[in-house]
């Protein structure tokens, strides 16, 4: 795999930022997109543009074999045989979806829901919005591994992350499906971090519900997607009541579309699907297993060069993790390391990366991440460090 | 150039920040919250005769809204209420000195709308 050619297709790789090519560690927020992913999109616009599912001439036909058939490549990517694509605009829709049209159906007064100290405030949120649910949080080690879960009979659902976006955690999620499942719950994996990485495959994990984003994976912001195993689903409410979702509508009452259908309301964003199958061929040519190889070694490196830096952090496990990689410089506070970062037109993610239970787990306010992708280039690790270096000297850690 | 925050300045009093603590018996305090990154300032006054006699804060947060909190803080003590009733955002940009770049526009701001809210809550006592 080259990191050098891949770059060559992202345009945005072209933009310079105070005079200095940009240094773009925040994929794990959002990825860049390729042009292959930019043409796929604007040739939906210039010549097969039309609604889906409705309209009989031939544009529309093109327009909603677009749609299904980036429906099908979604599947295929996740390993989806008895489970059901359902488009969402993105994980936090996928993940509320789970928690409003099955949860709050599903999970009486006294029973319990899962997750952990280590989730982003998308795979938290949605679980306290619900009534009669109780709900309980492993916790995280020192060394950033998940803890035990708190699980029981009454639990009837275990919601974690696959990988961790602040710490790069990757969780043994194999292995919780089977807990969930020996205990009689059903296990929802938050994708959000790991589909865009690595292979996974919901049937080989044993994912009830598989959550993610397209923006995280290439593909344009708008479109994500829960996969949903097919007989769970039929125990599903939609989240959103009107067109597209309808079998019959008379005045007295409607009766509802068969899944994936009826959890898609409305126009759906048809563009962003044709955007993210472009996305997922643009993956696999590059190959799922490279980009894992390439992101770990990259973090790898980015790990020796910087836990060598006097007063730095490093948080997450030392091994088997993600391409993701949070640090603390000192007391420096994470703004004013990436703003001295952004003038050498690095780009890093500072704040609390809507996981703000886990910055109270490690007792601080805030961290620095930088993450890394399939574009993203050994060099561009030696410039984190040199800028990391300047950091350290001008806010006096 | 976004380096030319961090002045020598700006990166004392984000050290060594004045006025940091707490006060006895406070006559008006207000916390507020930078919910973007979690920043957040308590201050806390004494009010007497119209004006702000004695001021403290303590929070947490970075290099620029430290530095606006505590400048903030030997700005407003001593002051008629009158007179701080009529701050703008701008008499804060001046007193920084520094030209804040619109992504940390919020964090210079935190403390300034502290101040302003705890200027309103001083207004009505005595
Ligand atoms: C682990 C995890 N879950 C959920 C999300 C939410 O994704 P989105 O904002 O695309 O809905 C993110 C995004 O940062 C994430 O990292």
């Amino acid at each position: 795999m080259n990191a050098e050619k891949i770059r060559r297709d992202f345009p945005i790789f072209k933009r310079r930022i105070n005079g200095r090519p940009l240094v773009f560690l925040d994929s794990a927020s959002t990825s860049q997109k390729p042009v292959q992913v930019l043409d796929a999109m604007e040739d939906f616009y210039r010549n097969s543009n039309s609604n889906v599912h409705r309209p009989v001439y031939k544009i529309s036909e093109e327009a909603t074999e677009m749609y299904e058939s980036a429906r099908e490549k979604v599947a295929r990517f996740v390993g989806a045989r008895d489970h059901h694509v359902i488009f969402t605009n993105n994980c936090t829709e996928a993940i509320n979806l789970v928690a409003r049209g099955w949860a709050q159906r599903n999970v009486k007064r006294g029973e319990s829901i899962v997750s952990s100290v280590m989730e982003h405030h998308s795979n938290i949120v949605p679980w306290q919005s619900l009534k009669g649910a109780t709900l309980r949080f492993a916790d995280v080690g020192d060394s950033g591994l998940l803890g035990d879960l708190p699980m029981d009979k009454k639990t009837r659902l275990v919601s974690l992350t696959h990988v961790s976006n602040v710490l790069g955690t990757v969780n043994d999620v194999k292995k919780i499906a089977k807990e969930a499942h020996e205990n009689g719950a059903l296990f929802m994996m938050d994708g959000a971090q790991s589909v865009p990485h690595m292979k996974v495959d919901v049937g080989k994990i044993g994912c009830d519900f598989l959550a993610f984003s397209g923006h995280k994976m290439l593909g344009p912001t708008g479109i994500g997607a829960l996969v949903v195993r097919k007989d769970v689903a039929d125990d599903m409410d939609p989240l959103l009541f009107g067109s597209g979702m309808i079998r019959e509508v008379t005045l007295k009452g409607t009766t509802f579309a068969d899944a994936p259908m009826k959890f898609e309301t409305g126009t759906p964003n048809i563009s962003g699907a044709v955007g993210l199958s472009a996305a997922i061929d643009y993956l696999e040519k590059v190959g799922m297993r490279n980009i894992e190889r390439h992101g770990r070694s990259l973090t790898e490196i980015a790990m020796r060069s910087l836990g060598g830096m006097d007063k730095m952090k490093i948080y997450g496990p030392r091994k088997n993790r993600s391409d993701v990689l949070s640090f603390s410089l000192g007391d420096a506070h994470s703004h004013d390391v990436a703003t001295i970062l952004d003038d050498r037109g690095i780009a890093v993610r500072s704040g609390h990366h809507c996981a703000q239970p886990l910055m109270r787990r490690f007792g601080v306010g805030s961290m620095t991440r930088a993450s890394f992708y399939l574009y993203n280039t050994v060099d561009e690790v030696r410039q984190l460090a040199e800028g990391l270096g300047e950091s350290a000297r001008v806010l006096k850690v | 150039m976004s380096l030319d925050m961090y002045a020598e300045e700006i990166l004392d009093h984000y050290r060594n920040p004045k006025n940091f603590g707490k006060l006895d018996k406070p006559d008006v305090k207000v916390r507020e919250l930078n919910p973007l990154c979690g920043d957040q300032y308590e201050f806390q006054v004494k009010v007497s005769d119209g004006k702000i006699t004695d001021v403290k804060f303590n929070g947490d947060g970075c290099a620029i809204s430290t530095a606006s909190a505590s400048i903030l803080s030997e700005f407003i003590k001593g002051k008629k209420i009158s007179e701080l009733k009529k701050m703008e955002q701008k008499d804060l940009l001046n007193l920084l000195g520094i030209e804040v770049s619109p992504a940390r526009i919020k964090c210079a701001m935190l403390a300034f709308n502290i101040v302003k809210k705890v200027v309103e809550e001083s207004g009505k006592k005595k």
